[in-house]
């Protein structure tokens, strides 16, 4: 590890700069703000899934000692409709309820006693609708239409790609199965939950700050919603303390703001229980997956056949193009000739599901990997032979169409895989019998793409000032939500200027000090803004050498060079410090900015603009393996991971502690999401709603777990890097499912795998179904 | 009510309801916002203060409860402008993501390395598995407090 002294460089294992003020206590997240002595609020849900609003009774909540107001959609100017694709849904209700978490009344309050006491005088008049809460039975077209202004009644989107002739490339195939699983929701249950505060300024402008990953795309929500001019939202985003996705996309924003509004002169709070979060709070879709495949006599993987549903409850939220996603990557990361993928998003009056971490991939991915196993099976092969015999290289077409272009390491991850100690571990350890335990072992590949797709601009502007104080400042405008993003860039910025942790400062993102950057998302957060970054650093060093080139009169710039704190005249030795040559500069001379558009690709495997739109195809792919040991307790049906590895490409590794917590973070998410993460909804009321029954891994869930990474250089990438942030979460769930597979003998197709399902499986009495 | 404790190294009085939570009192009325809320219910850890000397979950503690008591909260941890020895590993060893259950998690370690000063992989877990991570997969915090746990031996010999 570098001390924190030494000048940044890519490659090193440097502590990043944020974990400091973390384990003091001094990070100031969302959550903490109490400035201003603020004002409470909170809202009123409609606490029924489907129903049409008839009346807000708010007078018996107006006469609580403390309370300040009570709003309902009356109170909002604007459009009262938010969503990132689709603006489907409602600040607060206005006619129909669609889940159970619909906000209809907002109140502000002295304190949270009488916000709390306030909430519960709220009595609301609804008419009931029949709820549809089952993803096939929402299809039909006798089902109550949520949407009714949704031209295709509850299905939102759908997609198909198709590639070849299906149906007689299953007719050529001596091996075939096929299954149905059942993927469930999951929580992000992230440590802090949904918070804000805001306060309406003495010009008029509302100044929010939020956990959110998405500052700059929640100002024009905001605006939009709320009928406020963009200039008048300021949108703040510290660090979050966790977000993985459920940050993207409005929670308490466009409440806050109309809370401030109405409160002018006081700051206003709004911070969620866990039991609101759980209610409010986007799921990761629950999805029902058909998987057929079929391969050769000589065991060459020939068809493949898949249909997607997905459950994206009462709103579109992100649900469209999470689909879309999972469409693209339903092919997985291989040669196949002959494909036919149908993905279905549809509305349900359940809790409404968006973007987490794999996007809708790791559903996909779950089943894939285990039909590709089965298929292996059937046809003879090992695992591990099999998917070597098809991985993708580069100029590949892949199962959907499209040519494999970038750093395509996935037959090298599988080739460090079986070369790997872990591996030849994993095997010894299946050999060893214990009594009342079964032993397996499991792979599965893994691919995700980068970024947004053909459409939708995936751009980042940097900004780096060098400050009179000699240090420089980057102005990040992409949310660090943990990821540790905001680090990696003083490390670029540190490396191209050669400076150390101590000379660099850092804004966080704030509309209205850093530049549109996009979402902190999308494994695009390091990528798009670090290219931008290297641009904008580059920018300014080359103005600080010309600079100090010209006062010293040599003749050119090359003479000079940047080091810590100063530059040097290196014919010379003479020096000059770079507080002193920022004097010298004005204002605008010793800022960079620069701007970068993520690559696209040029291939059309689908004409359907609404899926390119929602992002098919993306053009850089990180790759992996990932390799489970599981134990199985006969007697209890409990599942242990007792062994993991993950082999990861994502491009050249700029500090090896981070990807190292990303590749981690994701395995443990994903081994809560195989054997232990179950939010239960019935008939649209969730019945999820606090730790003692959603039960997330402690460190007694989790292994050691190896990471290793083929480093191969993507050129497109800052510093030869592609995303890493959710390429990790898309394998734990089929490799743990084919361990569990390999140690008893039998699969089982929905999950989380409890005790009483793998008691279930291994009872040769009881079926597990393979239809759902 | 007045209630009087000493909270990290000083004595200080509040005056607030003998109900409120101590989770509240510190953030609320102390402005000591490193003490985190995560579940409000003894189910997340993330709220973790030294008690005299022992972790406790602060959601679950009424203010009349820290009458007279030794309270640490993260705040008071460093000293002399150095971290804790635990701190220190949790930067270094990368234990830290978002932060959100660092302190509490923090905590929790120093109260085990007091009873147990050079734990096993193991007894950390198992002392560490009221306190939930959803960023790290835990490896890095066991591989953190293992490290501060030998730091501090070795400087307890010296
Ligand atoms: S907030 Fe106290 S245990 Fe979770
Ligand atoms: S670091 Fe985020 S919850 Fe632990």
């Amino acid at each position: 590890m570098m001390a924190s002294d030494s000048p940044l460089e890519i490659g090193s294992a440097f502590p990043r700069q944020d974990a400091v003020a973390k384990v003091l206590g001094r990070e100031k997240f969302a959550a903490d703000y109490y400035d201003q002595n603020p004002l409470w609020a909170g809202v009123k849900r409609a606490g029924i899934p489907h129903g049409r609003l008839k009346a807000i009774h708010t007078e018996a909540a107006l006469t609580v000692p403390g309370v300040v107001c009570v709003l309902t959609h009356r109170d909002i100017r604007g459009s009262n409709r938010q969503g990132v694709v689709r603006k489907d849904q409602p600040v607060l209700v206005d006619s129909k309820v669609r889940h159970c978490g619909d906000p209809v009344a907002l109140v502000v309050a002295e304190t949270k006693e009488a916000l709390e006491r306030a909430l519960r005088r709220i009595a609301l008049d609804i008419k009931v609708l029949p709820a549809v809460s089952d993803i096939l039975e929402a299809l039909d077209a006798k089902s109550p239409r949520i949407h009714e202004d949704h031209e295709n009644g509850n299905l939102l989107l759908h997609g198909t790609l198709e590639k070849g002739r299906v149906e007689q490339a299953f007719q050529e195939c001596a091996h075939r199965v096929e299954a149905w699983f059942h993927l469930p929701w999951q929580e992000h249950a992230y440590l802090e939950t949904e918070a804000g505060w805001a306060v309406l300024q003495k010009d008029g402008e509302v100044t929010l700050v939020a956990s959110t990953q998405t500052p700059f795309r929640d100002r024009a929500e905001v605006a939009d919603a709320l009928g406020l001019d963009l200039h008048k939202v300021r949108i703040v985003a510290p660090f979050c303390g966790g977000a993985f996705g459920g940050k993207d996309g409005i929670t308490v924003q466009s409440l806050l703001a109309l809370a401030a509004i109405h409160c002018p002169g006081r700051a206003v709070k709004m911070w969620w229980d866990r039991e609101e979060s759980f209610i409010a709070g986007a799921k990761r879709h629950r999805a029902m997956i058909y998987y057929r495949a079929g391969a050769t006599a000589s065991g060459v993987l020939h068809a493949l056949e898949a249909k997607l549903y997905y459950d994206t409850g009462a709103y579109d939220h992100l649900g469209g193009v999470v689909m879309a996603l999972g469409l693209e990557h339903a092919g997985g990361p291989y040669r196949i000739p002959h494909s036919r993928i149908q993905a279905f998003s549809v509305y349900t009056n359940n809790p409404v599901s968006g973007a987490f971490r794999g996007f809708g991939v790791p559903q996909v991915n779950g089943a894939l990997e285990q039909i590709m196993d089965m298929l292996a099976e059937a046809a003879g092969q090992a695992p591990v032979a099999f998917r070597r015999r098809h991985a993708v290289r580069r100029g590949d077409i892949n199962a959907i169409g499209v040519t494999v272009q970038g750093s395509t390491g996935i037959q090298a991850c599988l080739d460090t895989l079986v070369e790997s100690a872990s591996w030849k571990a994993m095997k010894a350890f299946k050999a060893r019998e214990i009594p009342f335990k079964r032993r397996g072992v499991g792979i599965a590949c893994v691919m995700h793409g980068m970024g947004y797709g053909p459409v939708v601009p995936d751009v980042a502007h940097a900004k780096i000032e060098l400050q009179t104080s000699g240090q420089f400042c980057v102005f990040c405008g992409v949310v660090d939500m943990g990821q540790g993003n905001a680090a990696t860039c003083l490390q670029i910025a540190g490396h191209i200027l050669n400076q150390d942790m101590p000379r660099m400062a850092l804004v966080l993102p704030d509309t209205q000090k850093t530049l549109p950057c996009g979402s902190s998302s999308a494994s695009r957060t390091t990528y798009t803004y670090g290219n931008a970054l290297i641009a904008a650093a580059c920018a300014l060093k080359k103005r600080i050498l010309q600079y100090a080139g010209e006062l010293w009169m040599v003749p050119d710039e090359k003479e000079v060079l940047l080091v810590p704190g100063a530059v040097r005249h290196l014919p010379s030795g003479r020096e000059m410090a770079l507080a002193d040559l920022a004097k010298g500069l004005n204002p605008s001379e010793r800022v960079a900015t620069a701007r970068f558009r993520a690559p696209v690709s040029r291939e059309m495997p689908v004409k359907d603009p609404a899926l390119r739109l929602h992002g098919i195809p993306h053009v850089i792919f990180s790759y992996g393996v990932h390799a489970a040991g599981v134990e199985v307790d006969t007697l209890t049906g409990q599942v242990q991971v007792k062994k993991y590895m993950a082999v990861s490409d994502c491009g050249r590794i700029l500090n090896p502690q981070l990807i190292r917590q990303q590749i981690e973070g994701a395995i443990a998410q994903g081994i809560g999401y195989a054997l232990q993460e179950a939010v239960i909804v019935e008939r649209g009321v969730m019945k999820t709603k606090d730790f003692s029954t959603y039960i997330l891994p402690c460190a007694l869930d989790v292994p050691e777990m190896e990471t290793a990474y083929v480093e191969l250089e993507e050129d497109s990438g800052p510093f030869g890097m592609k995303g890493a942030g959710e390429v990790g979460m898309d394998g734990p769930l089929p490799a743990i499912g084919n361990a569990v597979a390999d140690a008893i003998g039998a699969r089982i197709f929905h999950y989380p795998l409890t005790p009483e399902r793998v008691l279930a499986a291994m009872d040769p009495n009881e079926k597990t179904g393979q239809k759902g | 009510m007045n209630i009087s404790f000493h909270l990290n190294g000083r004595p200080v009085t509040v005056r607030v309801p003998s109900g409120k939570r101590v989770v509240d009192v510190l953030r609320q009325d102390l402005n000591l916002t490193g003490t985190k809320e995560a579940c409000g219910s003894g189910e997340c850890g993330a709220c973790t203060i030294l008690v005299e000397g022992r972790a406790r979950l602060s959601c679950l503690m009424l203010a009349v409860q820290l009458k007279e008591r030794h309270v640490v909260t993260i705040e008071g941890l460093a000293s002399g402008g150095l971290l804790h020895p635990v701190q220190e590993a949790f930067v270094e060893y990368g234990a830290v993501q978002c932060g959100f259950c660092t302190p509490g998690m923090i905590l929790a370690a120093v109260d085990l390395l007091k009873r147990n000063p050079l734990p096993s992989g193991e007894e950390i877990r198992e002392a560490v598995s009221g306190n939930l991570c959803r960023c790290t997969g835990y490896a890095r915090i066991v591989d953190a407090i293992l490290a501060a746990s030998r730091r501090m031996a070795r400087g307890k010999k010296r």
